[in-house]
């Protein structure tokens, strides 16, 4: 589980995250939505370590990660998976070399046994015969299931997603919807995924987080997201093409 | 004020690399190819320059020298001293600053926008020391390579012009080399290239390190590395010249 305890953040003058509280649980694809530039990536970047909050905390399973030496936050981060929106896989290795990198990198696997374990991961994502192709010979939809594969190359226990399905067509981005809520249950991960897509809210949100000029401006569950009064979370989902 | 923020900036950056690597073999494959690339990827410009800088300086000399007053050889040891101690590293590393360090920076520049950097970072690898540390230490052995075969390179290219404009005949280019020869003077071209390859690869992988923005921005870095390298390069240069010499 990860829990997050009154998180602000803040450049120089400017207020971008107002005292998030919150948890995502594990088995469970918790969504946050929101406005470009009300807070998202900030939260996510304060997640993985990328930014320090100016205060609050964030709890991996109890583990206060902004608080650990450096080799606990190695730890954790071994435990970590996460999908860019970019992808970031890296340019001057094949499919299989960049999921192979952190297997390399953190275990004592042998060539073989990660050959088989780079084959189980394309194989979770539907992408089998695809290890020596470089991402620029691929397509987008391809690069972010790689993106996927690399993630949870090592046993993960979080994965956290930005933006999955930025640039991809409806068809594509309801396969990688799909992945992610398989690869939440199968491995009971907690998944957290930042998206604008109110048709990944409808499909696979478990838990919605709506933030609002960096404040939690409303929690629960898909359900219940459109009977919820809420001016700007109406606007929001009515600006959306799927109402 | 500036240049202090930036200054503490590389510093930190420097800072970040003093750590015990994640999987050492990963580094060491890592190096072995900064090594070809640096090292085997710049042989053939290093080359190119070695040899028409010692044509070039061989008749330049003759030119000035040319007197009854003045031996043939000494234009052979002027010749291979000046390359040795000042044309064969300055010259050289300067080009690399120009191959080497705008490839560096772009490199890790792209990297840095396009999230690989950041990826690194969330799988618990201290990413500068995974991108930079490689490239410097494939730098600083490889250029002091690269010096020795410019400077041989160097009087051979004087070695053809001498002969081939009749100035001077081979045997009197390096009656002239091996006369003025300094066990110290191989040294101190050592040590300059030395502090020249850490000056390009370290300030090139910096500035590709906070690029922040996209691909203007990671032009911008790379012409920035070239010209800050450049300037130190001349700056220690002086500094080396004056300490050493």
């Amino acid at each position: 589980m990860i829990e997050l305890i009154d998180v602000h953040k803040s450049f120089g003058d400017v207020d971008v995250l107002k005292g998030i509280s919150t948890s995502f649980l594990p088995g469970k694809t918790n969504l946050i939505i929101g406005a470009s530039g009300g807070g998202k990536s900030v939260l996510m970047k304060c997640m993985v370590g990328l930014l320090t909050p100016t205060s609050g905390q964030i709890n991996y399973d109890g583990r206060n990660f902004h608080e650990l030496d450096p080799k606990s936050i190695r730890e954790v981060r071994r435990e970590i998976g996460m999908l860019f929106q970019g992808n970031a896989l890296f340019d001057s290795y094949t499919v299989e070399q960049n999921i192979e990198f952190p297997l390399r990198m953190f275990t004592d696997m042998t060539p073989a046994e990660r050959l088989d374990r780079v084959n189980f991961c394309l194989e979770q994502v539907h992408l089998e015969g695809v290890n020596s192709k470089y991402p620029a010979e691929i397509s987008g939809g391809m690069k972010k299931r790689v993106g996927i594969a690399r993630a949870i190359a090592l046993d993960i226990k979080y994965l956290f997603c930005d933006e999955p399905n930025s640039g991809l067509d409806p068809v594509t981005s309801r396969v990688i919807d799909e992945l992610l809520q398989e690869i939440t249950t199968d491995f009971n991960i907690t998944t957290v995924i930042n998206t604008h897509d109110m048709k990944t809210v409808f499909d696979i949100g478990d838990q919605i987080l709506f933030i609002y000029e960096g404040n939690k401006w409303w929690e629960g569950k898909k359900e219940d997201v459109r009977h919820f009064d809420n001016p700007e979370l109406k606007a929001f989902i009515n600006a959306s093409y799927f109402q | 004020m500036q240049i202090f923020h930036h200054f503490g900036t590389y510093i930190l950056f420097m800072s970040r690399m003093i750590s015990r690597p994640e999987k050492f073999n990963m580094y060491w494959e890592r190096i072995m190819l900064e090594m070809k690339n640096i090292g085997v990827g710049s042989l053939g410009i290093v080359a190119i320059i070695a040899i028409f800088q010692g044509a070039v300086t061989t008749l330049q000399i003759a030119y000035q020298l040319i007197s009854p007053l003045v031996a043939n050889p000494v234009i052979g040891s002027i010749v291979s001293d000046s390359s040795m101690l000042e044309l064969a590293p300055t010259i050289t590393c300067l080009v690399l600053a120009g191959k080497v360090g705008s490839h560096i920076a772009s490199e890790i520049g792209t990297m840095k926008v396009s999230e690989q950097i950041d990826a690194l970072e969330i799988m618990g690898i201290n990413a500068p020391a995974f991108v930079a540390l490689p490239k410097i230490i494939a730098g600083v052995v490889m250029v002091p390579c690269l010096v020795i075969i410019s400077i041989f390179l160097s009087n051979i290219g004087g070695i053809i012009a001498g002969a081939a404009s009749g100035v001077l005949t081979p045997d009197e280019f390096i009656q002239g080399a091996r006369e003025s020869f300094l066990p110290f003077n191989l040294a101190f071209s050592l040590i300059k290239a030395f502090v020249y390859a850490y000056i390009i690869t370290s300030v090139s992988s910096f500035h590709g390190y906070i690029t922040e923005g996209g691909a203007l921005e990671v032009g911008s870095s790379s012409t920035k590395a070239v010209v800050y390298s450049a300037v130190l390069i001349l700056f220690s240069d002086y500094l080396l010249t004056q300490l050493l010499l």
